[in-house]
């Protein structure tokens, strides 16, 4: 029992990391339609970001995790303004290939600015765990994760339940123009959705370096791709759904490397995708909406 | 074309000075000079000298590799040129990629390069090592440890391990120092030297009735954590993790180890080493870390090449670049050896070079070093412990 209680933290743990990216990308996909492959960059950005103010400036954890969220909301608008904004009225797949492209040159852009070494990212909780707990794996950054996550599902469930603007994305995301109509200003929701994306990919990448502490430009790839399975496996659109579907895949994984095979974690993970997507085409939490012709 | 490689350069030097932030001008201005065709070294003399190539990652992930060996092989020209063999360099960067690799071999060809000592990865390596034995020109390569870099080749040699070696020099040494403890491997599944380390480790060690308890893996997509490997290692009530892993994800390994209370003696080979050099890295993790390579920059035998490096570079050498050093020794030694001069041909070179490299023997950086003809070096193993931020001997 002790054994599963250690991985099921294990696989929490690395789930609400998962579930913060994927409410990033299912916020800007349920209101923009459009699928930001940039958004683990921006993770990785925010890292670098955190990593530079504490490392070089030597200013407090707290301090960098604001100036992470600072830094990537103002690159997320720009992102927004200069590479989605001018493509509203072309296909989705102009889009696609653009937020792509976006993602080659973060990287790239981040490999010029700190270089390909990696860089070994210093934990911002550093808090000491009861032993009792720390039998069971549970770390403090653990602890954090899971907290921050709950915190920002909350947080978002009630922004865009209840606030003004929150409606206004929730309409955005029904129908662009009959939102127009409504005298609803689509482009500047757009931007603030993409705003908040990126702070929570901010969040993010300060907590997935505090519990994997390799930071280089590729950092954000592999968990981006893994957060955006997520996102589709809870029903992609839905804030709910993105928060079961990384917890979930955390586990998966988790118990796939405990009970199965480490190499095969992936391929499980993956499978179980395939599983879900067949059974319930638009994810745990997705509504299906049929196409009207 | 010297446009094309100064082009090549510059991401290097940016990093250098954006990064190290120490890197002086004077290592720029060494870095920039050799790419306008040679090196300090064959200086104003207006002899010929030999001209020895290298290649190496120099941008992208593995950078700090072939930074390493190309500057390690930089200062061995400067050093080992004499009057009657004054020794050309030049470094190409091959990205470690085998095509891009094959590409800087004929570049360096072009130039008249009469020895390659390269390239710095494996991938890389097999691609030369091919195009080497077809074009009869000496390679040596500092730091490819996959056995078939060298096989069945007649003009390519190695200045490092095999895989296979040192996965067997690691079992022998835990069973004479670690008799008691339970082992549990740990290595990367995608990776061709972690694997080949991994399973030599495996043979040598069922031979010498280690006690292994458990295997992990993992792969270059999943290496964000492995607190569940060590949860299962931790489990089966391993003492001693035996990880064939390079740094970066060492770094991840320590990491989740320390956060998940799990105290555990851990050994590392080669590509461990570099560890303490990681930015950020807390030095502290690393403590008692055990590592099997073959040099140490804080040897006092070694302080000579360690200052000259860093007045160079303006970082510490690794073994990376401790071998290249090393291989242009061998080289200089082995042509004098064979009574070639400066002017000779490469073929010449191939023709007489294997058979000096058998007959030399180098006092290196990385200790003696004596060739067999099948191009494999032998050497003493080293293991060191990380104690207070420095490698003491095990």
């Amino acid at each position: 029992m002790t054994v599963f209680l250690q991985y099921l933290a294990n696989g929490l743990t690395m789930g609400s990391v998962y579930a913060i990216i994927a409410l990033g990308y299912t916020m800007v996909y349920g209101i923009a339609k459009m699928l930001n492959f940039a958004h683990g960059d921006v993770i990785m950005i925010g890292a670098y970001v955190s990593f530079v103010v504490t490392s070089y400036l030597g200013l407090p954890a707290i301090v960098s995790v604001l100036a992470a969220a600072a830094v990537c909301t103002a690159l997320g608008i720009l992102i927004e303004g200069l590479a989605y904004k001018p493509l509203r009225q072309a296909g989705p797949l102009a889009v696609l290939i653009t937020a792509i492209g976006v993602s080659y040159f973060l990287q790239n852009a981040a490999q010029l600015i700190w270089g390909a070494t990696p860089k070994n990212f210093t934990s911002i909780v550093s808090f000491q765990v009861p032993e009792a707990l720390r039998a069971y794996n549970v770390s403090a950054v653990g602890i954090v994760t899971v907290a921050a996550c709950l915190i920002i599902m909350a947080g978002l469930m009630w922004f865009t339940g209840k606030t003004k603007m929150g409606k206004a994305m929730r309409a955005c995301s029904e129908d662009k123009a009959a939102a127009q109509l409504m005298g609803i200003n689509v482009n500047r929701t757009i931007s603030m959705t993409f705003a908040i994306g990126s702070a929570l990919a901010a969040i993010a990448g300060v907590l997935l370096c505090s519990y994997s502490p390799v930071l280089q430009p590729t950092t954000g790839s592999m968990p981006g791709i893994k957060a955006f399975t997520a996102a589709v496996f809870g029903g992609i659109g839905s804030i709910p759904g993105a928060f079961v579907g990384g917890i979930l895949l955390g586990i998966i994984e988790a118990m796939a490397q405990a009970y199965i095979s480490t190499s095969l974690a992936n391929s499980i993970v993956f499978g179980v995708l395939i599983v879900v997507l067949l059974v319930k085409p638009a994810g745990l939490f997705g509504k299906y909406v049929p196409e009207k012709v | 074309m010297s446009s094309l490689t100064g082009k090549s350069f510059n991401p290097v030097m940016n990093r250098r000075s954006v990064i190290a932030g120490v890197a002086g001008l004077g290592a720029c201005s060494l870095i920039s000079g050799c790419s306008d065709g040679g090196s300090g070294a064959d200086g104003g003399s207006g002899a010929p000298a030999f001209k020895i190539g290298s290649m190496g990652p120099l941008t992208g992930p593995a950078a700090s590799y072939g930074t390493s060996v190309t500057g390690g092989a930089e200062l061995g020209c400067k050093d080992f040129s004499t009057d009657e063999l004054p020794l050309a360099f030049k470094a190409e960067d091959d990205v470690a990629d085998g095509e891009k690799a094959v590409n800087a071999f004929n570049s360096l060809a072009d130039w008249g390069m009469q020895a390659l000592v390269g390239p710095t990865t494996t991938g890389c390596s097999l691609a030369v090592a091919q195009e080497a034995e077809n074009a009869h020109l000496f390679m040596l390569t500092p730091s490819a440890t996959a056995p078939d870099v060298t096989d069945g080749k007649t003009v390519v040699f190695r200045a490092c391990y095999s895989d296979p070696a040192i996965g067997a020099h690691s079992a022998e040494w835990l069973a004479e120092n670690f008799p008691n403890e339970k082992i549990a491997t740990f290595h990367n599944a995608g990776d061709t030297y972690s694997a080949g380390v991994h399973d030599a480790f495996l043979e040598k060690a069922e031979e010498l009735k280690l006690d292994i308890v458990d295997k992990e893996t993992f792969k270059d997509d999943s290496a964000t954590s492995f607190t569940n490997q060590l949860t299962k290692a931790k489990n089966a009530g391993a003492t001693l993790i035996y990880a064939p892993i390079y740094y970066t994800p060492a770094s991840v390994m320590l990491t989740n180890a320390s956060d998940m209370g799990y105290d555990v003696k851990v050994m590392g080979c080669d590509g461990m080493d570099g560890i303490l050099g990681v930015e950020g890295f807390d030095a502290a993790l690393a403590e008692g870390l055990y590592l099997m390579t073959p040099f140490s920059a804080d040897d006092p035998k070694n302080a000579d090449f360690v200052t000259a490096y860093k007045e160079a570079y303006g970082e510490t050498p690794d073994q990376f670049a401790a071998d290249a050093y090393d291989s242009v020794h061998a080289v200089a030694l082995a042509l004098a050896e064979a009574g070639l001069g400066a002017d000779a041909d490469p073929a010449e070179v191939a023709d007489a070079l294997p058979e000096a490299m058998t007959k030399i023997t180098v006092e290196g950086l990385t200790g003696t070093l004596t060739w067999n003809d099948k191009g494999e070096v032998e050497k003493e193993t080293t293991v060191y412990v990380i104690e207070g931020g420095k490698y003491v001997p095990a």
